[in-house]
């Protein structure tokens, strides 16, 4: 295949524009970050700088990979990550426009990487159950009905990559937060802490730049893991309402 | 280097533990906070250390390359980890558990850590449950447990296909908890590139800032070493990207012994090669063959016409397919373990019946499976895998067989350890895959997230007690001692160097090379000839590495080429020191199959009389010289037997 992509290129001799990029010989059964190796691999053998993109597990699973693809997070393909994104996806002379992810919350680092550390601080501002290490009890002791554990998985699933707030026009983090939220208090083990994590969080989370939610749900349709805006929901109603009623999160 | 100590403490084997801690010495709370500790590395060994010794209240400074710490390459396991709770009433025990690893691993590990191992096991799964983590769970609520890679007992938890991923997310969860109390100090996008000694003792490292380049010097009373372990040495491996070596190879430069470096495990199901430009493999669960059939065609012909596209495998007859497991190892089939397996697959794709377009794959066909259970069955049992595989290969597994081939996936051997978790440079501790204790020759599924947790909850808590007792006078470690001045000095020459050769080959290059010699020669099975050669080979490849490297832009920048350079040096550093140990080993054991050393029916020979040690390797001087130290294992609670699988 013959594909041209105009890449985001910011940082060192480039101040931030588009740069086109003719690859003549990709093979449907690449994925989409080899495609950008055999790029970077052409730019090094020119002695170009190359492209800058954040990787590492390529299996959908780490949350590194954040590019935003023909104007999606993660491209074209549904619940997939970037890296698990193939060209078979793609047609024969296809021009392919690549970007960073872009939020007043997301600082661009170069090219299309990113600093996502703002979700890092939301989490430390609650995002956890308070036990030290030995301080447990028997695993078995407290039973979680299955559901609810399958349940409490669904928005464990989150990879953290920021897509969500890539995709919403108000760049909010509200699915990533409302997922961790949901998780653990979904569980008996969570509930305890569970309103005060919310508030601390969506506090955090306002605090770190990231907007307001305005129901779009653009998030839930380009979430890699496909985790739901009834997170959401489940938030605002189980926790905020009493404290952020006058501000009207939802 | 001083003569090998494991400091196993007396008594019972199943006593050790227990009279360890109620005899190691305490630092009491008002001396720990004067303690700083470095902890590089936030998988789940490093995650569950740094936040485990922050509560203790230490003071704790942690680093990762990574953006954040919930990205280690911990994240990617799938299938589970082990405990012995005994929750099945299946006959479980510590005992069990403890001799299942020690035989699994070909009896080439420590008795004492293996049984602490196997005793601390049942408390992380209850550390793991209260801080949230949603494992399986029947119908009364109740956990769930599976059983997994050939024992008879079920006694792996997991969450769904991504056990790695929740396990990590908890003990990153606990780790932010100890960021905002202020007893961890997170050190995100910094990358160890040294350790620093003073007076014979780790005291700290340089790190190199990601986002700017500079080179920071961080100084602890002693240093954590949890960065996982090395398979990228292979280039293809199922790691994640950025693994690498470095801090371990580090660290051995300045001290550290490495041990039973050529201990590396191959794993069967994994999605074959598909082309040159191709940089990471996939894991498929080894679940899979518990239903899918492994064969390749009987004859070079039929293979060499589905190759090239003439023929299907579906037009092949029974007749025409060898289905090579189950004719070679009846008792056992297609679930022989992970080593047999793969070598097998080796050998019938050596002989040309390999698949797939570069002839290096063999088939994993789930027809008979779906006729005889329904297609609903087995989708529910591996919807999720055949979808992978499918995204990646454009195949549909329930219509033509799944193909997979081998590949690196976990590395037994590391940084050698004693009882402490110390390695030979006093101060300086090793934890998760980036030691080398419990695993022995080979890795039992699900045991790589029990060791990383077992080490960072329940181990390291106590034994690094035993080191900080003795330093509570020792003032805080001043950064400007000239050892500090020294190593980073010596850090800016090998950056300098490396920008500096302006070669004309890119440093991925010589990483895919190094990678082909290594599964060339020093992969699925080894011999004499074959590792003197790779041996020569490396030490040619590193030459015209220094010579003919070109590594774009510079060091004052964020440069994802330099961060690589600096890994593929090190890489070729240890690969050379693999197929020494390698060549070393007359034996075969485990993932180590030395095929001068096999029975006449093609199994692994091993050699207890000769062997029965841990190779731990001293650096001396160069990378050619390593100087070789025994740990000879005794077993006293276990008798040594031969595996048949048969
Ligand atoms: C695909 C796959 C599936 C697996 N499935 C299972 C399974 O089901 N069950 C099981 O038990 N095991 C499994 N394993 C093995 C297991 O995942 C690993 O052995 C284990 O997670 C290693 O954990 P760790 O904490 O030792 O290291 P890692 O998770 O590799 O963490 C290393 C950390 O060190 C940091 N680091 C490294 N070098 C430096 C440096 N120089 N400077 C700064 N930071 C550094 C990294 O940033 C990272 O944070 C699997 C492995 C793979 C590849
Ligand atoms: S909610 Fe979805 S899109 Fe947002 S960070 Fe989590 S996985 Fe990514
Ligand atoms: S690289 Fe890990 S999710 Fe894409």
């Amino acid at each position: 295949m013959k594909i041209t992509l105009k890449v985001w290129r910011q940082g060192g001799k480039y101040k931030g524009e588009f740069v086109e990029y003719k690859l003549d010989n990709v093979k449907e059964e690449m994925s989409f970050l080899e495609m950008m190796d055999v790029l970077n691999e052409s730019l090094v053998q020119k002695k170009e700088q190359p492209v800058a993109f954040e990787h590492d597990c390529r299996e959908g699973i780490c949350g590194t990979c954040s590019m935003v693809i023909d104007g999606q997070p993660h491209g074209p393909q549904k619940a997939t990550t970037t890296c698990q994104l193939h060209m078979r996806s793609f047609k024969d002379g296809d021009t392919i426009y690549v970007e960073p992810f872009r939020a007043k919350a997301f600082p661009v680092i170069r090219d299309l990487v990113v600093d996502r550390s703002a979700f890092d601080r939301i989490i430390q501002s609650g995002g956890y159950i308070s036990v030290n290490t030995g301080q447990a009890q028997d695993a078995n002791a407290i039973p979680v009905e299955k559901d609810v554990a399958s349940m409490a998985f669904d928005a464990a699933a989150c990879i953290g990559c920021g897509a969500c707030v890539a995709a919403c026009p108000n760049a909010s983090a509200m699915l990533f937060v409302s997922a961790k939220v949901s998780h653990l208090a979904m569980l008996p083990q969570g509930k305890v802490e569970a309103k005060k994590r919310a508030q601390a969080m969506v506090k955090t989370m306002d605090m770190e730049g990231f907007g307001r939610c305005s129901n779009v749900t653009a998030c839930e349709a380009e979430c890699p893991k496909e985790i739901s805006v009834n997170n959401i929901a489940r938030l605002n109603r189980e926790y905020l309402g009493s404290v952020f009623a006058s501000e009207k999160i939802v | 280097m001083k003569k090998l100590d494991a400091k196993i403490p007396e008594g019972a084997l199943s006593s050790k533990w227990q009279q360890y801690k109620s005899s190691v010495s305490l630092v009491a709370p008002n001396n720990k906070r004067r303690l700083e500790v470095i902890v590089v590395g936030t998988g789940l060994a490093g995650a569950s250390c740094a936040s485990t010794l922050s509560e203790l209240g230490y003071n704790v400074k942690v680093f990762t390359f990574h953006d954040s710490p919930r990205r280690a390459h911990s994240i990617a396991a799938q299938g589970g980890i082990n405990a012995a709770k005994n929750y099945q009433n299946d006959g479980d025990s510590v005992y069990r558990l403890f001799y299942d690893t020690i035989k699994g691993g070909d009896y080439r590990s420590r008795e004492a850590n293996v049984h602490r191992l196997a005793e601390v096991s049942t408390s992380i799964i209850d550390q793991c449950v209260a801080q949230g983590v949603p494992f399986a769970r029947e119908y009364g609520g109740l956990l769930e447990n599976r059983s997994f890679g050939g024992v008879q007992v079920s006694r792996t938890f997991y969450a769904r296909g991504q056990t790695g991923q929740q396990l990590l997310i908890g003990a990153y969860q606990s780790l932010s908890r100890q960021i905002s109390t202020g007893g961890v100090k997170m050190y995100n996008r910094h990358e160890m590139l040294d350790l620093v000694i003073v007076d014979g003792k780790a005291r700290g490292i340089i790190a190199r800032n990601l986002l700017t380049g500079e080179l920071e010097r961080h100084a602890a009373h002693c240093v954590v070493l949890a960065t996982g372990g090395y398979g990228n040495v292979f280039y293809l491996s199922t790691n994640a990207m950025n693994s690498n070596t470095s801090a371990a190879w580090r660290a051995h430069r300045r001290g550290a012994a490495f041990a039973n470096p050529c201990f590396t495990q191959i794993h069967p199901t994994c999605i074959p090669v598909s082309g040159t430009y191709q940089s990471k493999l996939t894991l498929m669960s080894e679940s899979l063959r518990n239903d899918g059939r492994v064969w390749v065609p009987k004859s070079q012909e039929d293979a060499k016409a589905i190759r090239e596209g003439k023929k299907s495998p579906l037009d092949l007859s029974e007749e025409q397919r060898d289905y090579y497991l189950e004719r070679i190892y009846p008792s056992f089939g297609n679930l022989v373990p992970r080593d047999v397996a793969s070598r097998a697959a080796k050998y019938v794709c050596d002989e040309g019946r390999g698949l797939g377009e570069t002839g290096l794959s063999v088939y994993l066909d789930f027809s008979d499976a779906i006729n005889r259970l329904g297609k609903n069955v087995i989708s529910a049992r591996y919807g999720n895998l055949f979808e992978i595989y499918q995204k990646i290969t454009g195949e549909d597994p329930y219509k033509v067989p799944m193909r997979i081939y081998p590949a690196v996936h976990y590395t037994m051997g590391g940084l050698w350890v004693d009882y402490n978790l110390e390695t030979t440079v006093p101060g300086c501790f090793a934890l998760g895959e980036a030691n080398f204790s419990d695993h022995g020759a080979n890795r039992l599924g699900a045991s790589a997230l029990m060791q990383g947790l077992a080490d960072g909850y329940f181990v390291i808590p106590y034994t690094i007690g035993n080191f900080l007792a003795k330093e509570i006078r020792t003032p805080k470690i001043d950064t400007s001692l000239p050892e500090f001045e020294a190593a980073e000095k010596e850090v800016r020459d090998r950056i300098n160097h490396l920008l500096s050769a302006n070669g004309n080959q890119s440093v991925e290059s010589f990483h895919r090379r190094l990678g082909l010699i290594m599964w060339d020669y020093c992969g699925m099975s080894r011999n004499a000839d074959g590792l003197q050669k790779a041996i020569r080979m490396i030490r040619e490849l590193r030459e015209e590495f220094y010579r003919d490297a070109f590594v774009p832009g510079t060091n004052e920048e964020y440069n994802p080429e330099l961060e690589k350079a600096l890994r593929v040096a090190d890489f070729m550093e240890l690969g050379e020191l693999m197929c020494i140990d390698a060549l070393n080993r007359e034996e075969s054991c485990g993932g180590h199959f030395r095929e001068e050393h096999q029975t006449e029916e093609g199994e692994a020979l091993r050699n207890d009389e000769d062997y029965a040690y841990v190779a731990a390797w001293e650096f001396g001087g160069n990378p050619s010289e390593p100087i070789l130290h025994k740990e000879e294992l005794v077993f006293e609670n276990v008798k040594l037997i031969t595996r048949s699988y048969k």
